[in-house]
């Protein structure tokens, strides 16, 4: 394989990994993030302070993975004050503040953050591998929940928290689950990202990489782990194989926001449903 | 008297988001929509007066453009993209709002360049009058001068014309005045119309005042358009002209103290997450988020 191939996917499984964490908040629980990056921010930094200061992979791994949670079940604790909308801007604020407050510290590189994070001592190859093992294992994870108890728990709370509640179902419980999960999944995937590129500055995780990841999981539709990997997936591939479509990234990523909500707020997910399996059918 | 320089430079930002925001505020009054869009529109506005300007020679011309053309802009956008939404949750819009300013932001970047558009003649902006020591940039001036034009004006139009009375009686209790004969579509296309036109006139001074309009223009005015409408209570007009003086100042003077540590655009969200947290329905609402 090339290198070029490798860093597209690596960055898919990147991509995977963050759009199906913040499906598990979003879809699952209904609490909107749209400051998801600040998470993989945050993780990306643990990772590679820990990595610096000890050397050790799985150490630096889990430090990103706790980083991103311990700060996620923080702004969770927000969605059990504000709702909807309002948990929406919170979110925007979060992650403005995290860009804004690493820029400013010397300890964290400040605006020219921070370079030479040592290797994973794996090769490029490996690196990948790694990260899609773990994308894998995202996946894997929110099949799970989908299905288990707490899945169930999640799309009450989505659905009606009232309701939920007459159910015995303790919905602060779960949003800050639905939160601590998802963030720290997305800690995770900061961690393999600073492996991955060995350099980070705050820039990387700024609102626009939020929107983006928020685009990735309504393309893919609201709720749907299948939808949101093929929409991570297409949407990852989508500049790199159209080159116009790079120089326009953020016009094309909008205008399918806009688009998909119009149209088809069900997503790809809903779209398969209404037509593909009834087709199929036929 | 360094700080009452600063006095008079947290007043005028806190004008020109007065101004932006009063749109935004009416919007989540009327729909309960946050119209992230807005900052767009307030874009579109500096670009139009930009080019308008340049194009003519005159700087009066650009802002009537700006006026004139991003009313219709407004309201396009709530016939084309939020009125077949409300059905949804509040996020749903909300959303489709935040994918419109994007697009929109990499529209103007790719029109007209990364670097941005400056205007030919633009004397104003290196106008400076010393007003007994205080030193005043003539834009600045503009940009008070403006929004009290603009807030007396929308006072009197709120509480004078009928139109204006029904506007509020429609934001306030929208089936109610609907029974009292308010047309309240009508309301809603007015509502886009007149936020728009103030959104574009802020956009068009701040673009003065800087010299520049570049693609980036509209990107932080939204997000701190959307802490000053909650700050001030949504849908309150009062409010809103409070949260926006009030922010204006803080990061002003913020940006002295806390400069180290912080940069600009994040205190107005330290202040907002905060008040979120102590009272999650606002500073001066009643009404439950």
């Amino acid at each position: 394989m090339s290198a070029y191939e490798i860093s597209v996917l690596s960055v898919i499984g990147l991509n995977v990994m963050l759009a199906v964490s913040l499906n598990i908040i979003s879809g699952f629980c209904g609490q909107v993030s749209l400051g998801h990056g600040a998470f993989y921010g945050a993780g990306a930094y643990g990772a590679a302070l820990t990595m610096i200061a000890w050397s050790s992979v799985p150490l630096s791994l889990f430090m990103g993975t706790a980083v991103g949670a311990v700060f996620g079940l923080i702004v969770g604790f927000a969605s059990l004050r504000v709702r909807s909308d309002f948990l929406a801007v919170t979110t925007i604020g979060v992650n403005f503040l995290f860009t804004g407050f690493v820029r400013k510290q010397s300890w964290l590189g400040g605006e020219m953050g921070i370079s030479g994070i040592p290797g994973s001592g794996l090769s490029s190859t490996g690196n990948m591998i790694m990260i899609l093992v773990f994308a894998a294992l995202t996946i894997a994870i929110s099949f799970y929940i989908s299905r288990s108890w707490m899945g169930f728990a999640f799309r009450a709370v989505s659905q009606d928290e009232d309701a939920a509640a007459t159910l015995g179902i303790n919905s602060g419980a779960y949003k800050l689950a639905a939160f601590g999960i998802g963030t720290a999944l997305a800690g995770l995937a900061g961690g393999l990202y600073a492996f991955f590129t060995q350099f980070i500055t705050a820039d990387t995780f700024d609102f626009i990489l939020s929107v983006m990841l928020m685009a990735m999981v309504v393309i893919g539709g609201i709720g749907s782990t299948t939808g949101v990997v093929v929409a991570a997936i297409a949407l990852t591939l989508l500049p790199e194989a159209i080159r116009f479509v790079n120089d326009y990234r953020l016009l094309v990523f909008g205008g399918l926001l806009v688009l998909v909500i119009r149209l088809a707020p069900g997503g790809i997910a809903d779209l398969t449903r209404r037509f593909v399996i009834p087709a199929a059918k036929a | 008297m360094y700080y009452i320089d600063l006095g008079v430079t947290g007043l005028s930002f806190g004008c020109m988001y007065a101004m932006m925001a009063v749109g935004l505020t009416l919007v989540y009054g009327l729909l309960r929509i946050l119209h992230i869009a807005h900052a767009a529109v307030f874009a579109l506005g500096a670009y139009l007066t930009v080019l308008v300007a340049n194009a003519t020679g005159n700087i009066g011309l650009g802002f009537l453009a700006a006026i004139a053309v991003t009313p219709l802009f407004g309201m396009g956008v709530y016939r084309l993209l939020y009125e077949p939404l409300l059905r949804y949750r509040p996020d749903v819009p909300m959303i489709a709002s935040v994918g419109l300013l994007v697009l929109m932001q990499d529209a103007f970047r790719i029109a007209f360049g990364e670097q941005g558009v400056t205007f030919h003649s633009n004397r104003y902006a290196f106008m400076i009058f010393d007003l007994a020591g205080v030193r005043v940039n003539a834009v600045q001036i503009a940009i008070i001068a403006c929004a009290i034009i603009v807030f007396v004006g929308l006072h009197l139009f709120t509480t004078r014309s009928r139109i204006g009375i029904g506007w509020r009686a429609t934001v306030s209790r929208p089936k109610i005045a609907t029974s009292f004969g308010v047309d309240a579509i009508k309301v809603r296309y007015l509502n886009f119309a007149i936020g728009s036109a103030l959104a574009a006139l802020a956009g068009g001074l701040v673009g003065m005042l800087n010299n520049l309009v570049d693609p980036a223009i509209g990107y932080v005015v939204s997000y701190k358009a959307l802490a000053i409408i909650v700050l001030g209570g949504l849908g309150s007009v009062r409010g809103t002209l409070i949260a926006s003086l009030v922010l204006g100042m803080v990061e002003t003077y913020g940006t002295i103290f806390m400069g180290a540590w912080l940069n600009r655009d994040a205190i107005a969200f330290v202040a907002l997450i905060a008040l979120l947290m102590i009272r999650p329905q606002g500073f001066t609402g009643a009404r439950t988020a």
